[in-house]
């Protein structure tokens, strides 16, 4: 028998229903329902009724309720760029020379750049020459993932990392256009060829093959910093943090990157918050950034 | 009927023709793909006949646990406990760790070209065979 008109209003309302709830508890702070959806919709836990997302947080992890960095721009070591070559290491980040192509996960840029809102002619001599550390702010109102139409960038309900999946993205930029701080790349052009002899470093300097513990990437797909969220599930602290931190030991120097949890009263984030007047870049348009920058 | 045994040659040779891939090929059917089972581990970490059937599904939940809800271990049936991960775990020196000769031969054969080796790193095999057809 086919569908009666009382019987479609019933699915209809139904399927209402299903779509508006996840937006309205989230309006009005419902805590259960958010707590028993686990940060999906309704309809993609409809889903998961069949496709279940199985498995278990590793007991080693590091966790946190919301994950920051502060930036002590003054302890990075001149001409210093360890973070950015361990960073694209470790996730196989190409090296390509055209400002047009060119991926950036982590970077260094300068002071008028970082902050265009604070710059003036007569701004600190030392801060004209300083590199600044830039990277993906992981807001905690993040502009990409409100636009991204595949919901292929997300933000992490239980820790605040804002992050990519790469299966999702369909590469319509929306997420560039949204960002305003230029942290995310797109693939122009193949990151990693694949040829005869398996994966080509061409676009790595080191010309070495890529790290097989994280993927590459496929072009026509954007990418950014994941705040080392795959290193962060075996208990390890990011890349460019731990590296800063080697580096800044050996030199008699406080680390310029600190990593921790914002959510956490004594964590080392915090207490450099306490101390130090800190910056965010960009703070008026309201995505509240989770990068500090003790200048 | 002008021209009909022309014709009826021609379609006949025609049918022929076309029916060309059946007669050529006709007894040669192509080798059944033979997998090559790791020899060092025992176990996949589910039962043959639903790792047959289901691995594509498997590999998508793991894909969405591990990328989404940051949920990186599984437990089987049976209650094993693994890292989900194609390069790490599925691909790994003592289980499949020739490409070429567990996914390919299935996936060569049906003529499925499934897009997780245009990002996912396969694991490095000797380059033997390649050279020898050079």
């Amino acid at each position: 028998m086919g569908v009666n008109r009382r019987k479609f209003l019933k699915i209809a309302g139904i399927s209402t229903l299903g779509v508006v709830a996840k937006p309205a508890a989230d309006a009005l702070a419902v805590e259960w329902l958010d707590k028993r959806l686990g940060g999906f919709t309704i309809p993609e836990t409809l889903l998961h009724l069949f496709h279940r997302p199985t498995g278990f947080t590793p007991g080693e992890a590091l966790t946190a309720k919301r994950w920051a960095m502060v930036v002590n721009v003054k302890n990075c070591p001149e001409g210093c760029k360890a973070c950015r070559e361990v960073c694209h290491k470790v996730h196989n980040v190409p090296d390509i020379e055209n400002p047009r192509h060119e991926i950036k996960w982590i970077w260094h840029g300068e002071y008028k750049h970082v902050f265009p809102g604070q710059k003036h002619e007569h701004i600190e001599e030392a801060l004209k020459k300083i590199p600044f550390v830039v990277l993906c702010n992981h807001c905690q109102n993040p502009a990409c993932v409100r636009v991204c139409p595949t919901k292929a960038t997300f933000k992490r309900k239980h820790d605040g990392i804002v992050l990519m999946d790469m299966h999702r993205c369909i590469g319509c930029r929306f997420c560039m256009a949204a960002c305003p701080f230029g942290a995310r790349s797109f693939n122009w052009i193949i990151p990693w060829p694949r040829e005869r002899a398996g994966t080509m470093p061409r676009f790595r300097k080191d010309k070495e093959p890529p790290n097989p513990e994280f993927p590459t990437r496929v072009k026509g797909v954007v990418e950014k910093c994941n705040f080392c969220a795959e290193r962060l599930a075996k208990g390890q602290i990011p890349a460019c943090v731990e590296t800063c931190r080697e580096v800044t030991k050996k030199k008699g120097m406080k680390p310029a990157l600190v990593f921790g949890d914002l959510e956490a009263p004594d964590s080392e984030v915090r207490q450099l918050l306490r101390s130090h007047y800190t910056l965010r870049r960009k703070p008026e348009l309201g995505t509240n950034p989770n990068v500090y920058y003790i200048v | 009927m002008y021209d009909g045994g022309k014709i009826i040659t021609g379609i006949i040779i025609g049918l022929v023709l076309l029916a060309f891939p059946i007669w050529y090929t006709h007894g040669t059917a192509p080798p059944r793909p033979e997998v090559k089972l790791p020899v060092k581990e025992k176990q996949c970490v589910q039962p043959k006949a639903y790792m047959k059937t289901n691995h594509m599904q498997l590999l998508d939940l793991w894909r969405d646990s591990t990328v989404r809800a940051a949920k990186r271990i599984y437990i089987s049936d049976d209650g094993r406990k693994y890292d989900m991960s194609l390069q790490n775990t599925c691909m790994s020196a003592d289980c499949h760790a020739k490409k070429t000769e567990f996914c390919d031969q299935c996936h060569n054969y049906t003529g499925v070209v499934p897009y997780c080796w245009d990002c996912h790193i396969e694991p490095k095999e000797p380059k033997e065979k390649s050279e020898e057809k050079h």
